[in-house]
């Protein structure tokens, strides 16, 4: 499955890895849902990490559709909020 | 999976297809698409032009350097000749940093040569490849203007084939319904026929009084032939006068109407 890290690109992850991972995803929709910015910033930056740490880069002229989707490093909380209201990510 | 991914996957597939949905007409896109392209050939060709100018300019400069580097040697040979070694010294040192100068700029030419070689190769690539754009567009946009017409006349086809169906199912219905008001007719005669159902008409006679009738009627044969029997043998001519004055009678009208009953 390819992910792609906002502002940082794709990686190819093995379907494997998944359960490792949603864990860490679930937990982040919790924090963010309850408004927990320190706990949110915290378990972004290990899902990201792992992330990298588990997936392989996909070379940056690679067109491939991202299947899953993970904010930038430096997205808070407000940020991520206002991409997953209603609006979307591109207004319109 | 219900985190953050995938709902942020989610919302950025829904907005994807929102945008390409947006995007009208694809021949529209692809001519957008090839004008892009011309437009970046274009650039690469101004690159190559830029590149090969600059070449220029810096061939010119070497050889208004190489020139002057020989002018110093002709002026350091003439100063030696006069005997101003201190001349030609200076001619020689002034030849020598000009010398350096060539070199580098010499330097500078060979790698703006293969600089204009390599965009040379690389706009014809582009070219090429711009060609071949050109070509799959025009096919790409035929393919999909036709598609477009066959569309049409598919709908138009179904269209026709629709109402063509409603016609062969009105004929259906109306054949079924004919069938079926047969059948009702075969059957109604032979429920008529059975006595199941009464004749409003009065026309038809159910069996018991068909059975009835034939016995009255036969009766009333019987009974008359008695009395004609009776009368025979009494022998009385008044009897047999009235029996050829009835004849007489009713003999009139008949001889032409019983053929043609019997025609029918």
């Amino acid at each position: 499955m390819i992910v792609r890290i906002m502002g940082e690109g794709q990686v190819k992850l093995a379907d494997g890895h998944f359960a490792e991972l949603n864990k860490l995803d679930d937990e982040l929709l919790e924090e963010m849902e309850s408004g927990d910015e320190s706990g949110f910033r915290r378990t972004l930056h290990a899902l990201l990490d792992k992330v990298r740490e588990l997936g392989t880069p996909l070379p940056d002229d690679a067109l491939e559709p991202s299947e899953l989707i993970l904010p930038a490093q430096d997205a808070t909380l407000d940020e991520v909020k206002d991409m997953l209201s209603d609006d979307g990510l591109i207004p319109g | 999976m219900s985190g953050v991914m995938k709902r942020m996957g989610m919302i950025f597939r829904a907005k994807a297809n929102k945008a390409l949905d947006r995007a009208e007409d694809p021949r529209e896109t692809l001519d957008y698409s090839y004008q892009k392209q011309l437009e970046l050939l274009q650039k690469v060709r101004r690159g190559v032009a830029d590149v090969a100018t600059s070449r220029k300019r810096l061939e010119l400069q070497l050889a208004q350097l190489n020139k002057q580097s020989s002018t110093l040697e002709d002026q350091g040979r003439k100063a030696l000749a006069l005997g101003r070694e201190d001349l030609a010294r200076e001619a020689l040192s002034r030849r020598a940093a000009l010398q350096q100068q060539v070199t580098d700029l010499e330097t500078q030419h060979q790698t703006l040569q293969g600089e204009e070689e390599k965009l040379t190769l690389a706009a014809q690539r582009l070219q090429a490849k711009v060609d071949a754009f050109r070509t799959k567009k025009e096919t790409i946009k035929a393919t999909y203007t036709a598609a477009q017409a066959q569309t049409r006349i598919g709908e138009a086809f179904s269209g026709i084939s629709e109402e063509m169906g409603d016609v062969g199912m009105a004929i259906q219905r109306a054949e079924d319904k004919t069938a079926q008001l047969q059948a009702r007719a075969g059957a109604i005669d032979e429920l008529l026929a059975s006595g199941a159902l009464d004749d409003s008409s009065g026309l038809a006679k159910d069996d018991i009084q068909s059975e009835l009738d034939r016995l009255s009627g036969g009766t009333d044969v019987e009974l008359e032939l008695q009395r004609m029997k009776a009368e025979l043998a009494g022998g009385s001519s008044g009897g047999k006068q009235a029996i050829e004055g009835g004849q007489g009678q009713s003999q009139t009208p008949q001889p032409q109407d019983t053929p043609r009953f019997d025609k029918q």
